[in-house]
């Protein structure tokens, strides 16, 4: 197999590492282990992480994908850290909604808003 | 009976559909071993049909995330990932809706017994979610076969 491109690209903002997601589909269970492990890597690399995860390319994602967010979320948590959703398309958050995942993390509509949103 | 042949990297090769037409679409058969790569590329071809007919985006989406959560459901959850068991999966796909039916050879499960993963003791647990998002998103949905079957059905409206 040849090697792949990685799943993720990330940009620093001072201390804030925003993602970006190189797959319109966060589905297959390989690609969703890949990016899980990426954004762990991301998370264990400072204290107090902050993360602004941006889903602008993302037009599919599935249930095994919300449970990847939900473990990085815990992961965030446990570490004194900040973690933000931005440009969910209205598709993908109904998801979050549905699961009522939207009250869980907290999202906002563009990724200025979401990086003003970040405490001091 | 004639099915377009496929170019694949991948040595495993899905056992081919049954494809034939009825008076309310096509219908598709599978019979495949429990492995997610074998799920993707029935998931595939059963879009690939659904292109044919007029459906809108939100609709796609739905039949899209649905599929995925039922297929993945089935190899993992009903065949705990053994290879040596099948998952059959048939749909009809016509232009009033799309019937899919997806059974595995697990031990089946009871639809009331799965948790709410919207509980506030389950809201940050990481797995639980798919049948929610499927009843929400088709038409509906019943299991049947002590729940090893799963039939579902979206309308396109």
């Amino acid at each position: 197999m040849s090697e792949q491109a990685p799943p993720l690209a990330v940009i620093q903002e001072k201390d804030i590492r925003i993602v970006e997601f190189m797959n319109s589909k966060i589905l297959d269970e390989a690609n969703i282990a890949e990016i899980g492990a990426t954004l762990n890597a991301l998370i264990d690399e400072v204290e107090q992480p902050r993360l602004l995860l941006d889903f602008a390319t993302v037009d599919h994602l599935s249930s095994a994908a919300l449970g990847m967010l939900i473990n990085a979320n815990n992961r965030i948590k446990q570490r004194n850290g900040q973690l933000r959703l931005a440009n969910i398309k209205s598709q993908i958050f109904e998801v979050f909604r549905i699961t009522k995942l939207d009250r869980l993390f907290r999202i906002y509509g563009t990724r200025d808003e979401a990086l003003a949103s970040f405490a001091m | 009976m004639s099915h377009p042949s496929r170019q694949s990297k991948s040595d495993r090769r899905p056992v081919p559909p049954v494809i034939t037409q009825t008076r309310y679409g096509t219908s598709m058969k599978f019979n495949i071993p429990s492995e997610f790569a074998n799920g993707r590329e029935v998931q595939a071809q059963i879009l690939d049909e659904l292109g044919k007919f007029k459906y809108n985006s939100d609709s796609v989406f739905a039949i899209k995330l649905s599929l995925e959560e039922a297929v993945v459901n089935a190899i993992k959850h009903g065949n705990k990932l053994d290879a040596s068991k099948r998952v059959y999966v048939e749909a009809l796909v016509g232009p009033d809706q799309v019937e899919l039916t997806i059974e595995d050879e697990g031990p089946g499960f009871s639809r009331n017994e799965v948790p709410d993963p919207t509980s506030p003791e389950n809201i940050e647990k990481c797995s639980g979610r798919g049948i929610l998002l499927i009843e929400a998103y088709m038409t509906s949905v019943d299991w049947s076969q002590d729940g090893r079957r799963m039939h579902m059905v979206k309308r396109n409206d």
